[in-house]
């Protein structure tokens, strides 16, 4: 896909978005909620694919920028001031803008350590700073410590949302599919040839960190002014691990494949709750999916024996890692 | 000066637990090469047979005793051993030849499999784990000076000497033993090991049991230090080591233990003289800071890249 076709894309998304805006507000607030939190785990899978996807680094970390970018729009949500009118909105997106350069300086300095560690010593760094930002968090008091944070506005909603996970594809899949961002590519594939043919690898390792960790700060914006209320222990390992599911289920390195990861990962807990309430099940297998995480942890055992190079990928079939 | 020994002690009792679990990562690394997320649950699994067998035991060999304690240790190692032999079998064996992150996710998948299925069969709350031994504080002699103002619990006592002995026992398994040639063969170069007849069915089942065992162990030696368990406790301590097994270099024996004992003596001093909540930053910021210096870990050797 030339990038004028992809920017069309683009572009039509956001207006069919637009026209879905009104239809989506009749859906009940249940409904209303998975649809958001769909369209911020896509956009952090999307940004988490950047880095462990395309370019072959290993971040256990993601939460940890999320985490960044949430707390530092809503800390900027909250202290600047009354807002008026229209002002409100502008104020959350230059909250968002803000949150996730926080983020991606934090990325910044996350990617510096990559120049020196590769597979699992990184791993356990970015993991490492995932902790530490979460621990930093717990013991600040301005913002909420221990205790979360809360009394944001609601100001992320479906356009807001899914806007944001397009914008995100849009941005991620044009920088991979540039000139510049064959490099990514090549880092993966082999970082040696790809020295040797005179690319800076370790630029290009930094350059993923800082930009997937913008996106995952967006995230986290969206999320803050979205769940009202946000809390350190939301942001450990645990979600981290989440993402990185999303990214190998989809398939490392396949946009499609990362997004319908994304959100079919969301639904499935849902779905399985509403199986669960299904009159005619029996009850022998009702019990099975009442206990719905331990289904979701099987399911995803079972996947991944069945599947192994992830649900959709079709392009990394065979590359060893 | 006194708080201070205080510290290490506590610490060294914990960091020989974290030690122990660590192994498990660090052997399993050394024959797979990748990291078994699940690890920390089965440490979990053997302190909640501790917690069913304990009072079985207790009660048929007349209350609290080191016999008791010893026997429980055992079959809760036994315990583990299977469950890790049969995580392998059915989950690790059939992607043997993908790459490692596909592994991973599997043992994440059987991580919150083991983490929510014991929410579901041992129930959610913290459970107070029978008393094996009769705990108490070690009367300290007093010709040794100030040294008799530290408090030593026996507790503390049998778990620095428990590790001790397993250390020796695996160390003898490892260097003195055919399998356990294969293990070291296997670590060294995959290809020429299986090359040279190891039995790679073999010695990987044998490399998760032994790794499980110890981890069984330590459930049972960290629920004798503090009696509260509950399903989710495998997941900080496997964390804690995990990061002990790195920063010792993983792959490394000696390192893991090694590893063990700097995060136990850190969390320890972290703990007396700042705050718990500084706790796990201080001890991932100083992993970070290490690995900067020593990209391989501690006693790991760095591999030169070849193409």
């Amino acid at each position: 896909m030339s990038r004028l076709s992809s920017q069309l894309v683009f572009v039509v998304a956001l207006l069919a978005l637009a026209a879905l805006t009104p239809v989506v507000k009749l859906a009940s607030d249940y409904h209303f909620d998975i649809l958001v939190t769909i369209a911020i785990n896509v956009i952090l899978a999307a940004s988490l694919n950047l880095i462990n996807g395309y370019t072959g680094q290993f971040s256990l970390g993601h939460a940890g920028f999320m985490a960044v970018g949430a707390y530092a729009s809503a800390w900027i949500t909250l202290h600047a001031g009354e807002p008026a009118g229209a002002s409100g909105v502008l104020r959350f997106i230059v909250a968002l803008l803000a949150g996730s350069l926080a983020a991606a300086v934090v990325g910044l300095a996350v990617g510096i350590p990559s120049l020196r560690l590769r597979g699992d010593y990184l791993a356990i760094v970015t993991l490492g700073f995932n902790e530490i930002i979460k621990g930093v968090i717990q013991n600040a008091e301005p913002l909420g410590a221990q205790r979360g944070l809360g009394g944001m506005e609601k100001y992320t909603g479906f356009f807001t949302g899914f806007g944001g996970a397009a914008l995100t594809i849009l941005v991620i899949h044009n920088l991979v599919h540039s000139t510049y961002g064959r490099g990514f590519l090549a880092t993966h594939d082999d970082e040696i040839a790809a020295e040797a043919v005179g690319l800076d690898t370790t630029r290009y390792k930094v350059a993923a960190f800082s930009v997937g960790a913008f996106f995952a700060g967006l995230a986290g914006g969206l999320y803050a002014h979205f769940k009202l209320f946000i809390h350190p222990e939301a942001f450990g390992f645990m979600r981290s691990m989440d993402i990185v599911v999303m990214v190998i289920l989809g398939g490392m390195g396949s946009m499609v494949g990362v997004c319908v990861a994304a959100a079919l990962l969301t639904i499935l807990p849902e779905l399985l709750r509403y199986v669960a309430h299904l009159e005619f099940l029996p009850d022998a297998l009702r019990h099975v999916v009442e206990n719905r995480m331990i289904l979701y942890s099987v399911l995803l055992i079972v996947l991944m024996l069945a599947r192994p190079q992830g649900l959709f990928n079709f392009r990394f079939g065979k590359t060893k890692t | 000066m006194i708080e201070f020994l205080q510290q290490l002690v506590n610490g060294l009792a914990q960091g020989g637990i974290y030690a122990l679990i660590a192994l498990g990562y660090t052997m399993v690394y050394g024959v797979l090469r990748f990291i078994n997320f699940a690890h920390g649950d089965v440490f979990m699994l053997g302190a909640f047979t501790g917690f069913y067998l304990g009072p079985l035991v207790s009660r048929a060999f007349g209350g609290p005793s080191y016999f008791v304690a010893a026997l429980v240790l055992l079959l809760a190692m036994l315990a583990c051993a299977v469950a890790g032999v049969v995580i392998e079998r059915l989950c690790y064996r059939p992607l043997r030849e993908q790459p490692r992150l596909v592994v991973l996710i599997t043992a994440i998948g059987v991580a919150l499999l083991l983490e929510n299925g014991g929410q579901l069969v041992f129930g959610v709350d913290p459970q107070f784990f029978p008393d094996l031994i009769v705990d108490r504080a070690l009367e300290i002699p007093a010709g040794w000076g100030p040294l008799a103002a530290l408090t030593i619990t026996l507790s503390q006592v049998i778990v620095l000497a428990v590790t001790l002995l397993l250390l020796v026992a695996l160390r003898y398994v490892v260097n003195r033993t055919r399998v356990g040639l294969a293990m070291r063969a296997l670590a060294f170069n995959p290809t020429a090991a299986q090359l040279s007849g190891v039995n790679l069915d073999r010695v990987i089942p044998f490399t998760f049991g032994l790794g499980s065992a110890l981890a069984g162990a330590a459930g049972i030696l960290a629920s004798i230090q503090q009696p509260s368990i509950d399903p989710l406790m495998g997941i900080s301590a496997g964390l804690k080591a995990f990061v002990a097994a790195v920063l010792g270099g993983i792959g490394n024996l000696p390192g893991a233990v090694l590893g063990g004992c700097l995060i136990g003596l850190l969390e320890a001093l972290v703990v007396g003289y700042l705050s718990p909540t500084y706790r796990d930053p201080i001890v991932f910021g100083v992993l970070i800071f290490i690995l900067l210096f020593r990209p391989a870990g501690l006693l790991g050797r760095a591999q030169r890249e070849k193409v």
